[in-house]
Parts: structure tokens; sequence; C-alpha cells
């Protein structure tokens, strides 16, 4: 009878935690039928919401899969002083809680910017929360792949003769771009659902810098809990589907130990 | 690359950093203390201040040491016993990273608050979950659920389970094998474990600003209070809370830094009795990423 007791335990704390809130997501979201659901995710506001989320992600996911690879390059390939400080920098965005991360950005590209660059309640703030947020995916998913790169090749191609942008796009490249694809991946599932650094920077303005999740947690404020279950529910399949996309991606190169 | 490229790069990855990460986490450090150290001290020593400090402290004490249990007990399930349906209780581990915290409050509304599925069952016996202390560590127990597993788990698989049989045939206790030759192998992981779930409820803010109600000098925890002090104009209280947090994120990476360093780089596990993660790159993102899952906050 005891070894059932952990493992028990077990269950029943992740069923409380977890198994029974996302079961109860999906029952809300669909209690009247498929079209309370559809009602939800049709509204004017929710529409604005999830395509200015997912088009923010979007683009944030692409451009920091290029900045990653260049901090990546000079992470791997550079020597400078100060560079493990550097390497320790990438994390920050990790381990900074994101309303802090939110009031930081705000600090410096808000209404008071010593730069005068005031991106407060705009998208471009938006934009810069979230790269802020994404960062460590995009540098640390091709870092180790870049690591690991057989230098070899590279200098035999250049020994024969090839030009180095041809060293780059013909070798260099193709054997990062599945790493790439798989950082912008996560970058994009963390950015759909990202809340903290955002809310303070984009100032919720419906229909202009209102992203899902600060529209979820409207409706909730306002005890729409159906709609917010609808939501919720396309944020979740979004962000499952392209992690599931990722495991497929990671198996098929092969890249499960750097990313 | 050739040389030539070599300063354009550096300069445009360190720019980047700098102007992305760097600045704006020194200017609230120059911000919290423009006006003094007195300032931003009396900032945070507010009644409302101080009960956000205790509440934040009382929720890391009990969701911390719930996840690190769970986090244990589930990856030896995961590590020693093979039985149908353990995908799936591994998947549903990972599932917290996936879900955006907000997301994670809504749901745990939905069972436990006044109109969900237990509503009924928790006010007949008086107990208040949703706008209340017990649902504030709810949600941070649930968005750090899986970083103790994701940490332990990868160990007690290289580890194999060699040196506990061979304890069981000389006749040790299951209690002491664990004590004895388990827990000493696993320590340096799950120390890993620990602290990034303990950041992770430190910096919670999604999952709890939707089920605390946010309720000055009540419900509200450290991350609540820097965004309301920011909303009420309490520009230096934001702040001065912000300092707080953002010197606790400082540590962590330094701990990470530091073992770094200390242990090489590449080498996952330095040897299988002792496991020690590799650079604090591989170690985060084996946490949040090797799981397929991002880290959302």
């Amino acid at each position: 009878m005891g070894r059932f007791v952990g493992p028990g335990l077990a269950v029943t704390y992740l069923s409380l935690l977890v198994v029974l809130p996302l079961a109860a997501l999906a029952t809300k979201a669909f209690s009247n039928g498929f079209s309370t659901f559809w009602q939800a995710v049709s509204q004017p506001e929710a529409v604005a919401a999830l395509k200015l989320t997912l088009l923010a992600s979007l683009a944030v996911a692409a451009f920091n899969a290029l900045a990653g690879l260049v901090i990546a390059w000079v992470l791997v390939r550079d020597e400078f002083p100060g560079k493990q400080v550097v390497n320790a920098v990438i994390d920050l965005p990790f381990a900074l809680p994101t309303v802090v991360a939110g009031l930081t950005l705000l600090t410096l590209y808000g209404p008071n910017s010593p730069f005068h660059l005031n991106v407060a309640d705009s998208r471009v703030g938006i934009l810069f929360a979230l790269a802020f947020v994404t960062l460590p995916f995009s540098v640390r998913s091709v870092q180790p792949v870049l690591a690991e790169l057989d230098r070899e090749t590279e200098e035999a191609a250049s020994s024969l003769g090839a030009s180095s942008s041809g060293v780059l796009w013909r070798i260099i490249l193709p054997s990062l771009a599945p790493a790439m694809l798989a950082g912008a991946g996560l970058a994009f599932a963390r950015a759909v659902g990202e809340f903290g650094s955002v809310v303070l920077i984009s100032g919720n303005l419906p229909f202009k810098t209102e992203v899902a999740s600060s529209w979820i947690y409207s409706l909730s404020q306002s005890d729409q809990l159906t709609q917010a279950a609808a939501i919720s529910v396309v944020l979740v399949s979004v962000a499952l589907l392209v992690l599931l996309g990722i495991g497929v991606l990671r198996r098929h190169f092969d890249i499960s130990e750097a990313v | 690359m050739t040389s030539r490229w070599r300063w354009p790069l550096r300069i445009l990855a360190l720019g980047y950093l700098t102007f992305l990460v760097v600045l704006p986490v020194g200017s609230i450090f120059f911000r919290a203390f423009q006006h003094g150290f007195a300032t931003a001290w009396s900032a945070v020593t507010t009644p409302d201040a101080l009960h956000a400090l205790w509440l934040t402290f009382i929720v890391v004490l009990i969701a911390v040491p719930l996840d690190t249990a769970f986090g244990v007990g589930v990856a030896l399930i995961l590590s020693r016993h093979r039985f149908p349906g353990a995908w799936l209780l591994d998947a549903f581990v990972d599932l917290p990273l996936a879900v955006s915290p907000v997301v994670v409050g809504i749901a745990l509304i939905l069972v436990y608050g006044k109109t969900g599925w237990f509503g009924n069952w928790l006010a007949a016996r008086g107990i208040q979950v949703i706008f209340s202390v017990p649902g504030i560590i709810m949600a941070s127990a649930t968005v750090a659920l899986p970083y103790v597993v994701r940490e332990v788990l990868p160990v007690l698989q290289e580890i194999g389970t060699d040196q506990e049989q061979a304890a069981t045939t000389l006749g040790a206790k299951p209690l002491a094998i664990f004590r004895r030759i388990t827990l000493p192998s696993i320590k340096r992981s799950l120390a890993y474990g620990v602290t990034l779930t303990t950041a992770r409820v430190l910096g919670e803010f999604g999952g709890v600003v939707v089920v605390s109600g946010a309720i000055a000098g009540k419900t509200e925890t450290l991350t609540l209070f820097i965004s309301d002090s920011f909303d009420n104009l309490n520009i230096v209280g934001a702040y001065a809370g912000a300092v707080i947090l953002a010197l606790i994120a400082l540590l962590v990476l330094a701990i990470f830094a530091r073992d770094t360093t200390k242990e090489g780089r590449k080498h996952r596990w330095r040897s299988p009795s002792d496991p020690s993660p590799s650079d604090s790159a591989t170690l985060l993102l084996s946490t949040t990423s090797a799981s397929i899952s991002p880290m959302a906050h």
C-alpha cells in the first residue's frame, strides 16, 4: 500500500494545480457550445488583441533570431575581455521578474527617456518588451550549435576558394538554421503569452496596444470569465502547436542536445 | 569569419545588449537612489510595502517546499518506474511553462473561485482561495512547478539505479537509501532547481495579479506592490521595490556564473556521481527549453 502514497500525492498535487484548472478552462470556453467560443474570439476587440499579439510576437521572434545569431557569434568566435560577464548578462531577462523588466524599459524608453526616445503607450514599446524577454531563447538556442560547428569544413571551403559570404551562406547558416528556427519558436511561444513586461509599457489601449493577455486580464476584472477562457484557449493552443512543431524539428534535425 | 567583420559584429552585438538589457536594468538602480538612499529606504518600509515583502516571503516559504517535494517525487517516479501514462505525467509537468501566467490565473479562478467547480464546496467550509492568500500561493506554485523536475530528472536518469539496488540487497531501508545515496547525488541539481523555483515564485506577476485582486496591505505581493506603486505615481516605491527583486535576480545569475567558471564549459555533468551543470547558458536552457517550453512569466 505504502508505495502508492508518493505517486498518489504527486498526481493529486498536479491535478489540483494544473490538470483540473486547464480542464475547467476548456470546459468554460465551450460551456455553451462552439458558438459562444466563436463569439468571444471574433469580438472586434479580441480580434485586434490577438492579431497584435501574433504579429508582434512573430516580428520579435524573427528579429531576435538574427540578433541572437550575431550575439552568439560574438560569444563563440570572438575573444574580448569581459566575455564571461556578457555571457551571464544574456540570462538576465530570464532571472528578472517581468514587472521589473517592464519598469526598466519604461525608465529608459518612456516619457522621461534620457535619449528622448519615448515608446510608452505605443506598439513599438510592445516590441521592446517582447525583445527583452525573448532574447535568451534566441541566443541560447544557437550558441551551443555554433560552438560545436566543425570549423574544418569552413576552412576547407575557403582554401578551395569560397568567399567568406559563400562560407556563411553555404556552410554556416544551413547548419544553424534548425537551431535558429527552434529558438525563434520558443521566443514566439513565450511572447504570445507575455503579460508582465508588456503591461506597463503598452498602456493597454484597446485596438491599439492591447495584447491578448491584457485583454484576458481585463475580461477577468469585469467577471466575463467565459470570454476570458475562450481567448485563453486560443493562446494555449497556439503555444502548444509551436512547441509541438519544435519537438518535431528537434527530432528531425537531432538538435536535442543543443536546444 | 574574416577580421574585417570582427568589429562591426562586436559593436552590433554588444550595442544591442547594452541598449536592450544593461542600460535599462542599470537605470532602475539610478532612479531608485536618485533622491538618496533614505528616500528609497522609507519607500520600501511603508506598511503596505512591508506587508508586500512579508506576503512574498510567506508565499515563497510555502510554494517552494511544496514544488520541491513534488519535483523530487515526480523525478523519482519518472526515472525509477516504467508505467503506462508516464509520458502524460511528463507532459503535464511541463505545461505551466507553455501557458501564459494570466491564463493560469483564470484557470484557477474557474476551479476555486466563487462560481468555480469547487466554489460551493469551499464556500460552505468558509475557505476563500481566490482574492486571498491561498490563491496567490497556488498561482505561484503552478507557474514554478516544472523547475525542480527538469533539473533533477536528467541527473537521476544519468546516475541509474546500481548503487540503490546494491544498497537494497544489503538490506537498507528505502528512506535510508534516499538520504544516503540518492539525495547526495542530486544535491547540486536540486539546489539549482530550488534556486530557479524561488526566483520564479518571487517574480510571479501575471497569475498572481489575476487571482489576488491586488488589495494593498492584504493580498499584494512585491511584484504587485511595484505595479500598484507605479500606477499610483509612487515612483520611488516602485523603483525601490524593483531594485530588491533585481538584486535577487543578479544574485541568482552570479550563483550560476560562478559555477560556470569553476566547472568549465561544455560538459553538462562532470561525473555521473557528482553532477554539475555546465555554463549557466545550457543550465537555464535545459530548464526552460530542453523541455521545449518557454518560461512565461
